[in-house]
């Protein structure tokens, strides 16, 4: 039994790998229980990792190319509310921070200035280490930073933080929003769920949930930042967080 | 069979292991493995595939953009394209591949026009190498699996 295998196989490839350029559809409401996330990125390489990650990591994936297309898909690019949105179900966003046009913080920014998506988790990549950039971002509100390139062991935290809406539902099937903790510490709370079928969409607290990494933007907020660099690259030093330190994996070499 | 099977899993991983010592591979391509599986058994033959697409045709944009025939050179056209290779070289783990591109992204911030000709043909000899040398590597697992035998985990460290 022969296999296919070899890197000959160009046609196929651009067959079988979706969203290139394009959307795919989004989930049937019938696939509300699985966690949707729209990966944007004008990279095709990085799309499809990008995909694959989240896919393994059981989550429906949308892949956009650029920020304009993730609004359309939002349908945060026009004026008028969307007609769309009790259909549309969005747990997370992940972007690349450097993109034509419109770039990953400019997203960002669009999102959380929408009524609708404000409390969608957004996720910033980026393939520079720079602390100045990292600030912006987890300021205007992005749940987490995490450095190109992505790996397998960065995408099962994000999804970690992601609580299933099984995990919450409660046993009549009835849906309710989770209390909301009062962290002093953490600036923004762990990733859950809102159980709420209808929009908007809302993260709420898990109390359940006990993991003691928590969010990584606590890691963030805690260690002492200097940043008086102008978009300095970041190089290690032995007091950072783990988190931190997970990040700077290359320095000097972005 | 046996014999055969174990002389090609030997291949192999010998094989592997030299394309991480010699930097070809780091460990980026060992993450890009863990994503393959019985659904996707070809994942990374695939996506290696569309980098080697990208490289051509970020390279040719390149060229375009450091041909002095049509005027002066625009770095900012040369250094997007190199940001954009560097990205997806670090994305699957082509090692030398992104280290060219940190060279050349330096030449064209120095806008340095010999430096940067200079990158282009390595970044092209370099891609190409590395094409062949995957080619070999996808070919020795295809024969393992024709042998009837399993393409070993390889443990790099």
């Amino acid at each position: 039994m022969g296999r296919d295998g070899g890197v000959s196989c160009l046609m196929r490839a651009e067959m079988n790998m979706m969203s290139v350029g394009g959307m795919e559809s989004a989930p049937a409401p019938s696939d509300l229980d699985e966690v949707h996330v729209l990966a944007v990125d004008d990279s095709l390489v990085d799309r499809i990792v990008i995909e694959r990650l989240l896919r393994i990591n059981s989550c429906k994936v949308t892949a956009v190319d650029s920020g304009w297309r993730a609004l359309e898909f939002l349908g945060l690019d026009n004026d008028k509310a969307s007609a769309q949105l009790d259909r549309l179900k969005v747990d997370l966003i992940i972007t690349d921070y450097c993109m034509p046009g419109m770039t990953g913080y400019e997203l960002l920014k669009k999102i959380k200035e929408s009524s609708n998506f404000r409390e969608v988790p957004v996720v910033i990549m980026s393939s520079e280490n720079v602390l100045t950039r990292i600030d912006r971002c987890l300021e205007e509100g992005a749940q987490d930073f995490l450095l190109k390139p992505v790996k397998l062991a960065d995408v099962k935290r994000l999804r970690s933080h992601l609580a299933t809406k099984d995990d919450v539902k409660l046993s009549n099937g009835n849906k309710r929003k989770l209390p909301q903790d009062s962290d002093p510490v953490t600036i923004t709370p762990p990733l859950t769920i809102s159980t709420e079928s209808s929009p908007p969409l809302t993260i709420s607290h898990d109390s359940s949930d006990s993991s003691s990494s928590s969010s990584p933007v606590e890691m963030f907020s805690s260690s002492p930042i200097d940043d008086d660099e102008d978009d300095d690259v970041l190089t290690s030093s032995p007091e950072e967080s783990p988190i931190r330190r997970q990040k700077m994996r290359s320095p000097g070499l972005d | 069979m046996d014999a055969l099977i174990s002389q090609l899993q030997r291949q192999f991983r010998d094989y592997t292991i030299s394309l991480y010592q010699q930097d070809f591979l780091d460990d980026q391509f060992t993450e890009l493995k863990k994503l393959q599986d019985d659904g996707s058994p070809d994942f990374v033959a695939e996506v290696l595939s569309l980098f080697f697409e990208d490289c051509v045709k970020l390279i040719s944009n390149m060229a375009r953009a450091l041909d002095q025939t049509t005027g002066a050179v625009d770095f900012s056209t040369v250094g997007a394209s190199v940001h954009q290779l560097k990205g997806s070289s670090s994305s699957v783990g082509a090692k030398r591949v992104k280290a060219l591109c940190v060279s050349f992204k330096d030449f064209c911030e120095a806008q340095n026009f010999e430096g940067c000709v200079r990158c282009l043909q390595q970044v092209d000899i370099e891609y190409k190498t590395l094409k062949t040398k995957l080619q070999d590597l996808f070919n020795l697992e295809k024969q393992i699996i024709q042998a009837g035998g399993i393409v070993p985990q390889v443990d790099i460290n």
